[in-house]
């Protein structure tokens, strides 16, 4: 396997209402890689997610970053988060909340620009800079959020189920765009879901978790072209592979 | 906020789209119809005024038939048109009197404005602050300015600032709650998302929790528009001042004195046309700062 961007040891996280979200979790994440966390909900994928991004503390383990010392090796500019829900700020134009990080960063406005415009345009929204959250759909909602991840050219991507509140043709056309823009630029990504279909469509690498308290429970390595597209969809290889991803899902269930 | 961005693409509004019911495949690949999210739709306007209006003409005209054929005297009930000639022939008296109630009334919601929300952020600083002087406000609040107006005339000599005061008292507690519970209610994943992007407090006030608070802070300013204009009058009951420096309130107690109901009634009707004015001057404020993002003023059809 390729270099780890991210090593999580061990991590527990208990929350402060007693709840254990996750427990022994053991997770490499390793560079260039399109790794799917995949887990009934509630099994604390989301929490791992919010861990890796520094959005938390882990209650035990650890979490090391082998390209540097802590979160020095990664800047947390280096992380581009994509939530659930758009989560853009209303009262924003479309350029704004691309903006947004940059402006946070101090990145003088002239650069801004021209790297909120060239996001905005890798997502497929040129045109609709000025636009208010209010007047898209939720498709380019998600596109927007998805934008505003990219403009700081992360080199880790972190999306918590980011199409779950999609319809299925927009999800779907989601999905090829990631995957066009992931082959072009090779971030590593990690995209939480608890689709078996989604994860093995998209994914290199798929990390079973049990219920809560969440751990990895199997690991499984999609090899299949990497073009993907519908012929993929539709292909004995990825039926294959779906059967096999929801027999390990049910097993990690049970465990 | 940053200046926008210069060349941009001349689609400057696109349809606007439930999020719900949007299929995938128009997503993006349908080239938007430019059209004007707000403006002035004369019709529909006509349409939902037609009916108040009509019910106040029908009661003005009930109401002078009732004083004409009962011969009702006007120092016991004056018609609505011995009222708007009245009003005409008083407006010298009246009319600088509206001045000064309109000043103290302008000055207290400025006054509010800014204390009430200076307040807001003072609370939102440390939950300790907020816990130890809300239920001040509170106090404030349910106190009944009646009650608490002599002692303030009394204390402040200074018979403006005086009336100043106890406008200002009424009017900031719904500037400080709302403005207060708006200033809390930002998004919390974009709360997480400035975090993860290292954002300051300082950011993080004015780039989130400022604007998150806005729709609140003016819903709080609509409401105290209207209760300085009830402060100012109560305190100038109170105080009764005569003389030129007098208020609306001084011309209603004087013509009650003197009989003058007519008076009474065209000095009544100044102070609830200042009311309204009020109240419309500040919903379109509030619609001028909200019309491009916040649901309440948003119009859609269906």
């Amino acid at each position: 396997m390729s270099r780890a961007v991210v090593q999580l040891q061990n991590v527990d996280k208990v929350y402060g209402n007693g709840v254990v979200a996750l427990r022994h979790l053991d997770l490499n994440v390793g560079e260039g890689e399109f790794l799917s966390l995949l887990g009934p909900s509630g099994c604390g994928k989301s929490t791992v997610l919010r861990l890796v991004a520094g959005l938390g503390e882990v209650s035990g383990g650890r979490i090391e970053w082998p390209g540097g010392n802590g979160r020095a090796g990664l800047p947390q500019g280096d992380i581009g988060f994509v939530f659930q829900e758009p989560t853009l700020m209303p009262w924003a134009t479309v350029f704004k909340n691309v903006l947004l990080p940059l402006k946070l960063r101090g990145v003088a406005p002239d650069e801004a620009a021209g790297r909120v415009r060239e996001a905005i345009a890798m997502v497929g929204l040129d045109g609709f800079e000025r636009a208010y959250p209010r007047e898209l759909s939720g498709g380019m909602k998600m596109r927007v959020s998805i934008a505003r991840a990219l403009v700081t050219h992360p080199r880790l991507l972190l999306l918590d189920e980011p199409f779950a509140s999609l319809d299925e043709i927009t999800r779907f056309k989601l999905d090829n765009d990631l995957l066009a823009l992931w082959a072009r630029q090779r971030w590593t990504v990690v995209f939480v879901t608890h689709s078996v279909y989604e994860s093995v469509y998209l994914s290199t690498r798929i990390a079973v978790m049990t219920a809560r308290p969440g751990r990895t429970a199997s690991d499984v390595a999609i090899e299949a072209p990497a073009p993907r597209d519908e012929a993929f969809r539709t292909s004995t290889l990825y039926n294959d592979y779906c059967r096999l991803v929801s027999a390990r899902l049910a097993e990690a269930i049970r465990s | 906020m940053s200046r926008g961005s210069p060349a941009m693409s001349s689609i400057r509004s696109v349809e606007p789209e439930r999020a719900a019911n949007s299929a995938g495949l128009r997503d993006v690949d349908t080239v938007p119809t430019a059209r004007k999210l707000w403006r002035l739709d004369l019709g529909w306007a006509v349409r939902r005024a037609l009916p108040p209006v009509a019910i106040g003409a029908a009661g003005l005209v009930a109401w002078e038939l009732v004083v004409r054929l009962n011969q009702i005297p006007y120092y016991i009930l004056p018609g609505p048109l011995l009222v708007l000639k009245t009003l005409v022939q008083d407006w010298g008296t009246l009319y600088p009197s509206l001045l000064v109630t309109l000043a103290i009334t302008g000055a207290a919601l400025l006054v509010a404005t800014m204390a009430g929300v200076l307040i807001a952020i003072l609370f939102t600083q440390s939950k300790l602050v907020e816990l130890s002087l809300f239920p001040y406000a509170v106090i404030l609040q349910v106190t009944p300015i009646v009650a608490i107006a002599p002692l303030i005339i009394i204390w402040v000599r200074n018979i403006p600032l005086a009336l100043l005061i106890c406008a200002w008292l009424v009017a900031f507690f719904p500037i400080v709650s709302n403005t207060t519970l708006g200033l809390n209610s930002a998004d919390h994943n974009l709360l997480n998302l400035m975090q993860l992007y290292g954002a300051s407090r300082r950011q993080i006030f004015w780039y989130l929790r400022l604007p998150s608070a806005m729709p609140y802070f003016l819903g709080g300013l609509r409401i105290s528009g209207g209760l300085a204009l009830i402060g100012a009058v109560v305190a100038e009951f109170v105080a009764g001042t005569g003389g030129a420096q007098s208020g609306l309130a001084y011309r209603i107690l004087e013509s009650g004195y003197t009989m003058q109901i007519p008076r009474m009634f065209a000095a009544l009707l100044m102070i609830t046309g200042s009311g309204i004015f009020i109240f419309l001057a500040l919903t379109a404020l509030s619609h001028m700062i909200l019309r491009k993002w916040h649901e309440s003023a948003v119009t859609r059809e269906g």
